[in-house]
């Protein structure tokens, strides 16, 4: 009899222990069940991405640069992105460290999508150096127009009230906490209204690229201040 | 500034271009590079090796040998290039930190040889990058513990002037320094030794008057025991009252573990002589006599090894809390399982899922008592698959405590995880100070800056005497210490400074205006609108502006004071104490400007700026570091204010 019991148990167990195996088998072909964390491939990395700039004849007929000041240009870019093109975030890194009392990340965004003209999220060298170019030896007028550029968040051609304080606070985060005198909330406000008054001329609430303009040729501070970089390089 | 990024700084100073329209106030001047030069090639001779590389790579961290002014002491003249007289393999690294901003250390390089180099190329080795500071940190603190093992066998030698209590301490910490010491050792242990023995030959069942059971030795023989242990106690009972008396801190001594364990192996004598023949109390006293046992700890502090090993134990907590942790996970699995398998069998031992526990220990630590065996077929599948496991999940751990064992013999038991817990947090402040150094490297060559800027663009008649001699210094402390790249990144931040309308300060300046922030008067929109109706309108201070310009002298000691508080000014001239004074940016755009050029109209009414312009009674020219302090020139006759 004990026989016959322990028949029974041992086929029970037997049985049991098998069934168990092969479904947990089934699972795991089915693919609902992974033994291993990592079994998805890994991604490329996109710094297998490499870009080589265009020929220097090319980018010198392009810009307003000599050869040496492209030669000199190169190769800062190439000691800080080698792989030939900067991302955002390697952008927003090189230009904080410039700022180091502040945060200049949200700055740094929008100077990129200004460099970046062809939206395809990297800056090339031709990018870099034809934004310079415009920055450092531009007309008053290309200068003006790449600044309406940098300010018209959604490039539509209007510079709103939403996307000038936008901007105002970037520039007022990248001085940081500890400024004199103390840097309160509405102060980018308070600027952008001032902004405001000065160039929106018939005060519909936005300004157009005229607008901008006439009213920058027509400040002797700000008509100044854009020759201020030019010896630069 | 990260010197790495040297090479961007155009393209942010391009950039700046973006603020421009949003800027009220005129920009500062441009640093103007005085001897702008093509970047050139330098050749560097090191033992023979040349490296070239541009000029402009040395010139980005100024502090240093190569990047200032000291190289030239080894320029040679007939090759037109710098000699060095050091190793060139060290100076690869030395040269690439230039290149790329990361300093790296070799591992096959001697750790002394590194540090001499760096000492001689003036780089600090706070510096190194992460990726080989773990490395040069080990090295280095192996280096020191050798040294040290060399100074220490010499340190023996008797301090003369010790008092009697130190001396004491001494002989107890380090036996072998004196013959008494050394007897006192050996005379402890053994009475250890002996308390330790008496203890266990106590219990031993002695033999036996024929006609009754058998009794230990304790019952027999209780007088020779207990003078025994009277005798241990009253040594243990010195030498502890001799090491608390010796011990230079008393409360620190008492709180170590060793005198703890002194303590409890000598207390429950005398609690047993307090306690004696009290009926109630006897079963504590007898769980009392158990802690005589702690009695064998005292060994540890004549046995090396023992003190590691006890080291290693607290050093390995989070692997030995590990282990018990999977084990008690194990366990219990496994007691369940072998309940509900054998639940079945009749006249099974696993009563409930606790008493498996008992079977799953013996069996997981290979043990197997026989106490406890399932009967079920199931129930000894899952017992062999429980003893397979418990040799697994014991053996995982084991490997780590043996080697943080070894590591630590082998170094001798030095409490380095307190030392490299300080040493990281030194590290992280220098790195903290030098980033700081950059910051405030702004702010101070903003006060010198301001003062030389200036000085240089007005011609003073009155200029004092100290101010004569100080611009002289200043200048001369400026171009040495601020390279070209330095000014253009201030020129920057100015920028940003004046598009903004606010100036960086440091951490603790920023700290007191935030507290005052109530107390003083700070510009609030309403009280600028009040002064603006005092002064006469913006258009008619044109005039009165063209008046006070051929006093451009006068208006440098206003340079002086950008931030003054003249509220703390005593006449009670209510628009100045409301109005932030600004009075660098109009004053010197107006300076800048030719006479006959308008002033730049601001007609915002909330820039209201103002300059204090005194009459040239000899300004005492503020002293340009205390730009943020009130500054003297206060109390000079304030003549007019007008508002640009």
């Amino acid at each position: 009899m004990l026989n016959a019991i322990w028949e029974t148990e041992g086929l029970q167990t037997v049985g049991i222990v098998v069934l168990v195996f092969a479904s947990i088998k089934l699972l795991h072909l089915l693919g609902l069940i992974s033994f291993s964390e990592d079994s998805v491939e890994d991604e490329l990395e996109l710094s297998a991405v490499r870009h080589r700039p265009e020929g220097l004849e090319q980018l010198e007929a392009q810009t307003r640069f000599s050869r040496k000041e492209l030669q000199i240009l190169y190769r800062g870019f190439k000691n800080e992105c080698p792989s030939g093109v900067v991302n955002e975030d390697t952008f927003k890194d090189i230009y904080s460290q410039f700022f180091p009392q502040g945060d200049a990340s949200t700055y740094a965004h929008f100077l990129f999508n200004a460099f970046d003209t062809d939206h395809n999220g990297s800056v090339s060298f031709e990018d870099f150096v034809m934004g310079l170019s415009i920055l450092l030896r531009g007309t008053v007028q290309e200068k003006l127009n790449w600044a309406f550029n940098l300010y018209d968040i959604n490039k539509d051609g209007y510079i709103t009230k939403e996307e000038m304080l936008d901007i105002m606070k970037a520039i007022y985060d990248m001085m940081g906490k500890c400024t004199y005198p103390v840097l309160k909330e509405e102060t980018p406000r308070q600027h952008v209204e001032v902004f405001f008054q000065k160039m929106d001329k018939n005060k519909d609430g936005v300004v157009t690229i005229d607008e901008f303009i006439d009213c920058c040729q027509n400040d002797e501070n700000i008509m100044r201040s854009m020759h201020l970089f030019e010896n630069v390089l | 500034m990260a010197a790495g990024v040297a090479a961007w700084l155009p393209f942010a100073r391009a950039a700046a271009i973006g603020w421009m329209p949003v800027a009220n106030l005129p920009m500062p001047v441009a640093p103007a590079e005085k001897n702008k030069r093509q970047d050139e090639l330098i050749v560097l001779n090191v033992s023979g090796r040349r490296f070239q590389t541009w000029r402009n790579t040395l010139d980005r961290y100024p502090d240093t040998l190569l990047g200032s002014s000291e190289k030239e002491f080894f320029y040679n003249e007939e090759t037109k290039e710098y000699f060095f007289d050091r190793d060139p393999d060290v100076f690869r690294s030395v040269l690439n930190f230039y290149r790329t901003g990361k300093l790296h250390y070799p591992r096959y390089e001697c750790i002394s040889s590194y540090d001499e180099e760096l000492a001689f190329f003036g780089i600090v080795p706070e510096i190194i990058g992460d990726c080989c500071y773990e490395e040069y940190k080990d090295r280095k603190r192996e280096n020191a513990e050798r040294l040290m093992d060399d100074q220490e066998d010499n340190k023996d030698a008797k301090l003369p002037n010790m008092t009697f209590r130190e001396t004491m301490w001494r002989a107890f910490e380090n036996p072998h320094t004196s013959t008494m010491a050394l007897v006192f050792y050996y005379v402890t242990g053994f009475f250890i030794a002996v308390s330790v023995i008496t203890n266990v030959v106590e219990t031993v069942p002695c033999g036996s008057v024929p006609n009754q059971k058998e009794v230990p030795c304790g019952e027999r023989y209780t007088v020779a025991f207990f003078c025994m242990d009277t005798a241990c106690v009253m040594i243990f009972t010195v030498e502890y009252l001799m090491r608390l008396f010796a011990a230079p801190s008393r409360y620190r001594f008492m709180r170590s573990v060793m005198s703890i364990i002194d303590v409890v192996a000598i207390l429950p004598y005398y609690i047993g002589l307090v306690m004696t023949d009290n009926e109630d109390v006897s079963g504590a006293f007898v769980t009392l006599r158990v802690f005589r046992v702690f009695r064998i700890f005292k060994f540890s502090r004549h046995s090396q090894g023992l003190r590691i090993l006890g080291y290693t134990l607290k050093s390995c907590a989070s692997e030995l809390g590990f282990l018990l942790f999977s084990l008690t996970m194990a366990i219990i699995i496994f007691a369940t399982v072998m309940f509900y398998a054998e639940k079945g069998s009749s006249s099974s031992k696993f009563t409930s899922i606790p008493a498996s526990f008992w079977y799953t220990i013996v069996t997981m630590t290979t043990l197997g008592y026989g106490d406890m065996v399932p009967k079920t077929i199931a129930g000894k599948i899952f017992g062999s698959i429980c003893s397979l496991s418990g040799v697994l999940v014991i053996a995982l751990p084991v490997p780590v405590i043996v080697s943080n064992f070894s590591r630590i013999y082998h170094q001798n038991q030095r409490a380095d995880k307190r030392r490299a817990q300080k040493v990281q947090k030194a590290r992280l402040a220098r790195i903290r100070i030098s980033k700081t150094g950059s910051s405030s490297a702004f702010l101070h060559s903003k006060r010198n800056g301001l003062f030389n800027e200036a000085l240089e663009l007005t011609q003073l008649p009155y200029k004092m005497n100290l101010s004569n001699q100080g611009s002289t210094e200043d200048e001369k402390r400026l171009s040495k210490s601020t390279s070209l790249l330095e000014s253009q990144h201030h020129h920057l931040l100015h920028c940003l400074e004046k598009t903004t309308n606010h100036e960086f300060v440091d951490e603790q300046y920023y700290q007191q205006s935030y507290l005052e922030g109530g107390l003083q008067n700070y510009p609030s929109r309403s009280p600028s609108l009040s002064s603006q109706d005092g002064v006469t309108g913006t258009c008619c201070t044109r005039r009165t502006k063209k008046h006070h310009t051929p006093l451009p002298n006068a208006s440098a000691p206003a340079h002086m004071q950008p931030l003054t508080h003249t509220h703390t000014h005593p006449q009670g001239l209510q628009e100045l104490s409301t109005i932030h004074i600004q009075p660098l940016s109009t004053s010197r755009s107006s300076l800048n400007m030719r006479v006959d050029e308008p002033a730049p109209l601001n007609c915002q009414s909330s820039q209201i700026t103002t300059a204090i312009i005194s009459i040239p009674t000899p300004p005492v020219t503020t002293p340009e570091g205390d730009a943020h302090l009130p500054a003297g020139p206060t109390h000079q006759n304030v003549v007019k204010v007008s508002a640009l």
